[in-house]
């Protein structure tokens, strides 16, 4: 009968559904090219009514991109190439095989896991702001409906009143997840006080801190959760328009953002009376001005005004004058993403989940030395170790843990001795660092802490904006310090100098940026003071990283003669027969620690 | 696409539900094509889209359509199996459409195995 097979509609599911990740981690490892050649494959063994592929938002697990998820069966696929593919459909999909050789393997000789829920670097999240990742197609807006999208917002227009929602806000204990951490109902309720006809809300999407994609990767998979949560927010304010101001280097983002702008605005949850409720509420994207100090809320104020991104002195707060002097209310894309999920569930059960002072999740990027780079979302009072070896796997190579950096360029260093802190505003502050919008820089045994600290304060000094002199002048002296002793210059008095800098450059700073910026001295000198001593007094690195403290030399006793290390010394310093140990040349070395990298038998020693 | 109220949004969520259920795996019951060379050859690609249709008339959203190799008895191809949770599987042989759409209506909807397709319940043993 020809009805019976008459192919499916538009609608239509089919049987499988293949979830590659198109976050931009997996998409620079060439995930685009791998649908591509799923589509392609697919359509030539007529499988294509059966099988759906969706390009999904970041799922995550970076480190092992392109990844992909195979539902129904939950199989896991990762480091996916396009030649990998005919292979994988031939099969999974035609014969039902999940394929061994794709799969996660935890770490060398144990067998894969095939299914995502039993990787540990899942099951160990736990997800509210990123609840959709990996699980919506971002580009379409009855997907993010499917999973109770848009829910809230009804909820709150049909049934609440502004201050009923910030009381709610209040309640739920929801903090500011841009850096300071400030209460988000508190905020809501100064911006809706202050007198003014109209006022502004503002999402910060300008992500300045090095290594961090937390917010990117939220815009990239669920931005319609941002939008909603600002479409509450604007209602409990009374606000009638927002923006996104976005860095301009988040392209994908930036198109994901503007294609839900367009699907909200379509079905009327952006515009003039949104859901037929009286709200009136719309939103622009602006594009950012591109130096860190546009993340600061008075800077990135004056650039979308069209001036310099130069900081000013609160008060006034924006909640009092902000765009254009009307009150402004400003909060990260994480803050606006956990608002319709805290709208929905209620107060209560989101302050269930967290410590006494930080409630809900927080969001990490995770990088550095560790197993599974990533994006990992899990509840405040986390343990570092959890982290760090749970969730990310440990330290490749074998090598030892030294500390994690948290909280972006201005935080500090947390050591070795405690890694069992749990992660919230107040335990990371006590122990000098912050929890800034959730950089987290895993450090291994290699890892020279002095040195650290000096790249973390050129990034400083490059993104000062130079109004105020204690943060351009004060951070400037302090890195040319931290550049002295590095090289081997350094003098007894300037571990003193370096404190008394910082004090003068915290309290006297005209923006947080300042105010911050003696973080990484602050809390290298506290728990690795004997590194500074080590460079100045002794003349040594002992992390073996500073090049004017290091020598490099080859052990006769270790080295098996595989001759790796002269292949890969690019100015001939070292020497040696086959099997024979090698000898370097000191007077050649350039001391770049190609050979030290490249040794299997720790037979090139650093001193 | 209209401007949308509150309520339009459980219409939306509706459609979309299949389509959530098979990314989170949460299914009520699970149907296996058996699409070996054997099977295709036989017909089994057609089985497939029977069920895919008649999943998408009756707006079923809690079954799990999936195919697997070669079930071993080429001779009584297009097989399926069809697995209720918590029920043994069984194993439907010598299938065409019809059979197809009478097993989903009976069995997997109704849960009532239909004797006359079956080839029997339960599995081999495996390992
Ligand atoms: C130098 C500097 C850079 C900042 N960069 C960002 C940023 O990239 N994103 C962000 O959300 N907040 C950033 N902030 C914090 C903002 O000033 C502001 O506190 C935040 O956007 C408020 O939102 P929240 O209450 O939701 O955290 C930065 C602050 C400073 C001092």
């Amino acid at each position: 009968m020809a009805e019976q097979t008459s192919p499916p509609t538009a609608h239509h599911v089919g049987r499988a559904q293949l979830l590659v990740c198109a976050g931009t981690g997996c998409v620079s490892g060439r995930s685009l090219k791998v649908r591509e050649a799923l589509l392609e494959e697919i359509d030539k063994r007529g499988l294509k009514d059966e099988v759906k592929i969706v390009a999904t938002g970041c799922q995550g697990f970076c480190a092992q991109g392109p990844i992909m998820i195979f539902q129904p069966d939950g199989i896991f696929y990762q480091k996916l190439k396009p030649e990998d593919v005919p292979l994988l459909v031939e099969e999974h999909l035609i014969k039902g095989r999940p394929v061994e050789k794709f799969m996660y393997v935890p770490s060398a000789g144990e067998p894969p896991i095939p299914k995502l829920s039993d990787i540990d670097f899942f099951n160990k999240q736990r997800l509210i702001v990123l609840r959709n990742r990996g699980l919506i197609d971002p580009e379409k807006i009855d997907e993010y409906i499917g999973r109770e999208g848009y829910q809230a917002l009804a909820k709150v227009l049909a049934s609440m009143t502004p201050e009923e929602v910030i009381d709610e806000m209040t309640r739920s204990g929801l903090r500011g997840r841009g850096g300071a951490g400030f209460p988000t109902g508190v905020k809501w309720g100064f911006t809706r006080k202050a007198p003014g006809d109209d006022k502004c809300i503002i999402c910060n999407a300008d992500e300045g801190d090095p290594g961090a994609f937390m917010d990117r990767s939220i815009i990239e998979s669920d931005p319609f959760s941002v939008l909603e949560g600002m479409a509450i927010g604007a209602y409990a304010i009374g606000a009638s328009h927002g923006y996104v101001y976005i860095r301009e280097e988040y392209p994908l983002a930036m198109e994901r953002l503007h294609i839900a702008i367009d699907q909200a605005r379509e079905y009327g949850l952006l515009g003039e009376d949104i859901f037929g409720c009286g709200l009136n509420f719309d939103i622009s994207v602006f594009r950012g001005a591109g130096a860190f100090v546009c993340g600061e809320e008075t800077s990135l104020i004056s650039s979308l005004e069209g001036r310099m991104p130069e900081p000013r002195v609160r008060p006034p707060f924006p909640a009092q004058s902000g765009v254009w002097n009307m009150p402004t209310n400003i909060n990260n894309v994480e803050t606006w993403a956990n608002v319709p999920v805290i709208m929905r569930r209620g107060a209560e059960w989101f302050s269930s989940i967290g410590t006494d002072t930080s409630k809900g999740t927080k969001v990490f990027s995770v990088v550095g030395n560790v197993n599974n780079t990533g994006l990992v979302e899990v509840p405040m009072g986390t343990t570092l170790r959890e982290i760090v070896f749970g969730i990310g796997g440990g330290i490749p190579n074998g090598r030892k843990f030294k500390a994690v950096q948290t909280g972006g360029p201005s935080g500090g260093c947390i050591p070795a001795s405690l890694l069992d802190l749990t992660i919230d505003y107040e335990r990371l502050g006590e122990v000098g660092s912050i929890m800034g919008s959730g950089g987290l820089i895993v450090m291994d045994e290699r890892t020279c802490m002095v040195d650290v600290a000096r790249y973390f304060l050129e990034f400083l000094v490059d993104e000062s904006c130079g109004k105020c002199t204690p943060c351009r002048e004060g951070v400037a002296q302090m890195h040319g310090i931290l550049e002295r002793i590095c090289a081997g210059q350094g003098r007894d008095d300037d571990i003193e100098m370096l404190i008394e800098l910082a004090e003068y450059v915290k309290d006297s700073s005209l923006c947080a940026l300042g105010g911050t910026a003696p973080n990484p001295v602050l809390s290298t000198l506290k728990y690795f003071r004997d590194e500074y001593t080590a460079h100045i007094a002794d003349g040594k690195c002992p992390a073996g990283v500073c090049k004017a403290l290091i020598q490099y030399s080859i052990s006769a006793d270790a080295c098996k003669g595989c001759t790796k290390c002269a292949r890969v010394c690019p100015v001939g310093a070292i020497t040696g027969a086959k099997k024979q140990p090698h000898t370097l040349d000191r007077s050649k070395c350039i001391k770049c620690g190609a050979c030290y990298e490249s040794c299997s038998f720790d037979a090139v020693l650093v001193e | 696409m209209p401007k949308i109220r509150p309520e339009d949004l459980e219409a939306i969520a509706m459609r979309m539900r299949r389509q959530a259920k098979l990314r989170d795996g949460t299914a009520r019951a699970r149907v296996t094509v058996h699409m070996g060379t054997c099977g295709i050859a036989a017909g089994a690609r057609k089985i497939m889209t029977a069920l895919m249709s008649a999943m998408e008339e009756q707006g079923v959203d809690d079954v799990t359509l999936t195919t697997s190799g070669c079930a071993g008895l080429c001779s009584r191809e297009p097989m399926m199996t069809v697995e209720i949770q918590g029920e043994a599987p069984v194993k439907y042989v010598n299938l065409d459409e019809n059979k197809t759409r009478v097993i989903f209506t009976e069995h997997v909807l109704g849960g009532n195995i239909v004797a006359d397709y079956a080839l029997g319940v339960g599995s081999e043993r495996v390992a």
